[in-house]
């Protein structure tokens, strides 16, 4: 799956994309995998209720189901217009 | 309904962009709405940035709401990314109808929700210091009086 990162996600995790296939079915999943692989992933998901989803670049929750094919982005709730 | 949706680091022409509204004659009505940074205390710099693709697509999806809710001939939606100052314009919403109480109405439910759904993220610049702007619950307050409206 093609992961995304924006705004302050971006900068604590230190990329604004990468490739990986974890064994998960859910952004919920996901997610734990992700705050597993280092202290910056774990600060960056630290809070959920500070952290937004999208699944091929719709709005999504944390109970979405993913596969292997999915784009998915995390960010922190919008501050546009 | 013609729809535009641009993002942009560019400024825009706002009587440009309505005459682009009002040229096949049908609207009787143009509302817009422009944003523009706000000079509050030391700000300096406001940078957006968006996710390419998303933006422009969750924009359309809410184009295409306010389209089934309101008789609407036209929208425009711009908006602009990458670094602002205090005074610069960042946003314009404006649509197009027969009547105004369609195109006011419409208007201000786009703004609601881009403010709320389109995928953008502001950082400010004081001085040396940068940080993100948090989002505002009023915000979400107002995106949420549209739920049970139609």
């Amino acid at each position: 799956m093609n992961l995304l990162y924006f705004a302050w996600v971006r900068q604590k995790i230190g990329k604004s994309e990468e490739q990986m296939a974890p064994p998960v079915s859910d952004v919920a999943a996901l997610i734990a995998h992700l705050k597993n692989l280092g202290p910056h992933y774990a600060d960056a998901f630290a809070d959920l209720s500070r952290i937004r989803v999208a699944v091929n670049q719709r709005h999504a929750g944390l109970d979405a189901t993913i596969g292997a094919n999915d784009e998915i982005a995390f960010f922190p709730p919008v501050t546009g217009g | 309904m013609q729809t535009r949706i641009r993002i942009q680091r560019e400024d825009f022409d706002l009587n440009a962009e309505v005459a682009n509204l009002t040229t096949d004659g049908e609207a009787g009505a143009v509302a817009s709405f422009t944003g523009h940074v706000r000079k509050e205390g030391d700000l300096s710099t406001l940078t957006l940035e968006h996710y390419p693709h998303m933006t422009e697509a969750e924009i359309a999806r809410l184009v295409a709401e306010a389209g089934t809710r309101w008789p609407l001939t036209g929208v425009t939606v711009i908006h602009r990314v990458g670094s602002l100052k205090p005074g610069d314009r960042i946003v314009l919403v404006a649509v197009a109808s027969q009547h105004r109480h369609a195109a006011f109405q419409a208007c201000e439910f786009l703004m609601d929700y881009l403010k709320t759904h389109a995928p953008f993220w502001k950082e400010e610049a004081r001085g040396e210091q940068h940080h993100w702007v948090e989002h505002r619950h009023s915000d979400e307050d107002a995106a949420k009086r549209w739920a049970d409206k139609s």
